[in-house]
């Protein structure tokens, strides 16, 4: 089962319940998903064997084939190709702009004279390691990479089916977003009980509902807030799952880099417990 | 010879539109003759390589000067391969901007003068 753990409000505690959860269960794989800011490692501390470069096929030009017919630069749908016809008789210009591309190879499929190729670009690595039994993948997106899409497709593909699987998702419902969540089996929405942690979990759902993936809301700090999440998921048949206190020491152990269930063994069994609500929830959804 | 100016609006009395990319308008002036042509920016609400295609549907217009506000790193490429002299910081109306450049009043710039996506509005 792949579960993965969302939120549409940043800081609400995706990493802290993805976590946990992963540390009370058995046969587990764990996927970092937020490759602009992986940060599960800081708790789980893997011991990486393995890293690999991480690229996207960008477009390269033969200037010596190109007859300056714009097909490229008319498919693009990301405008990262620019075709200067000769004038007065210059030569004409192709201009590649490799952060502008989503390495769909739409130039190089329609170039009538095959003048199109595709180099890799490096985008940022994926790093494989393990931390006790747990499995454990992430990727990390280099700075100033504006498109992590492709990175978190290329950490996905490390899922081993035969393990439970939970994916840290970036925050957000943009599209790292979408391309973490995709094909989970359950989505797990941490937010917090505030008019922040309420509108943005209500975009959240909608995109889930979208992408018709099951899901449920963890609300964390609890207790302060107001009750409009709680009422929110009631008035629309959204399971709660879980609820987590405000407690200064989650905070203490949080910003320790320790596991809550490492340190309050009472976490253990309701992250197992989560767990097998969510396991009876996919198995309903599948009747 | 053909000018273009980044307008706020399809006559020469708007404002000139201080984006490049995301400008309203463009007006192509004919320095000779002084007849203009107004094209609605089919870019304005796409969310990425506008620069770019603007640039390549002004190239596309045998214009030699682009008069703007600002220019991104993009555009700038683009519209340089293309042959084109860019103007940035011009402001006033578009027949002013004309006037201006005809009396040769403005200088090229060898550099864009503003990051990308500047031209997004910030309060969405």
């Amino acid at each position: 089962m792949i579960v993965s753990v969302a939120s549409g409000k940043g800081g609400t505690g995706k990493t802290t319940v993805a976590v946990n959860l992963a540390l009370s269960l058995n046969n587990v794989q764990f996927l970092d998903c937020d490759v602009e800011e992986p940060n599960a490692h800081i708790f789980l501390k893997p011991n990486i064997t393995e890293q690999k470069k991480a690229y996207i096929p960008v477009p390269e030009i033969d200037q010596s084939k190109c007859n300056y017919c714009g097909k490229c630069a008319l498919v693009c749908a990301y405008h990262a190709i620019a075709v200067i016809p000769g004038q007065n008789q210059a030569t004409g210009k192709v201009l590649v702009f490799p952060h502008l591309c989503h390495g769909c190879g739409a130039c190089q499929y329609f170039c009538p004279e095959h003048a199109v190729k595709e180099i890799n670009r490096t985008i940022g690595i994926i790093e494989i390691g393990k931390c006790g039994k747990l499995d454990f993948v992430h990727g990390k997106l280099n700075v100033s990479e504006p498109m992590s899409p492709p990175l978190i497709r290329q950490v996905k593909a490390h899922t081993n089916p035969a393990q439970t699987v939970i994916i840290d998702a970036p925050p957000g419902t943009s599209c790292p977003v979408i391309a973490s969540v995709q094909a989970s089996d359950f989505c797990i929405l941490v937010t917090e009980p505030t008019p922040f942690g309420l509108n943005d979990l209500v975009l959240a759902v909608g995109a889930l509902q979208k992408l018709k993936i099951p899901f449920g809301v963890i609300i964390n700090r609890s207790d302060i807030g107001n009750n409009q999440v709680a009422q929110y998921c009631q008035e629309n048949s959204i399971p709660l799952l879980m609820q987590i206190p405000f407690d200064k020491e989650i905070a203490v152990l949080y910003a320790q880099g320790i596991p809550l269930v490492q340190k309050k063994k009472e976490y253990l069994n309701k992250f197992e417990h989560l767990y097998q609500q969510i396991s009876s929830l996919v198995s309903n959804c599948k009747q | 010879m053909k000018i273009c100016i980044t307008s706020q609006g399809d006559n020469l009395n708007a404002p000139v539109d201080p984006r490049f990319g995301r400008c309203a308008y463009f007006i192509i002036s004919d320095t000779e003759t002084s007849d203009f042509e107004a094209i609605k920016n089919p870019n304005l609400e796409n969310t990425g390589g506008v620069g770019v295609q603007s640039s390549q549907l002004i190239a596309n217009k045998n214009v030699k000067v682009v008069i703007t506000g600002n220019v991104g790193p993009n555009a700038f490429q683009t519209l340089q391969a293309s042959g084109i002299d860019i103007i940035t910081g011009a402001t006033g109306s578009v027949n002013q901007v004309i006037e201006k450049y005809k009396k040769g009043e403005f200088k090229t710039t060898q550099n864009p003068n503003v990051d990308s996506k500047h031209g997004i509005p910030k309060d969405i």
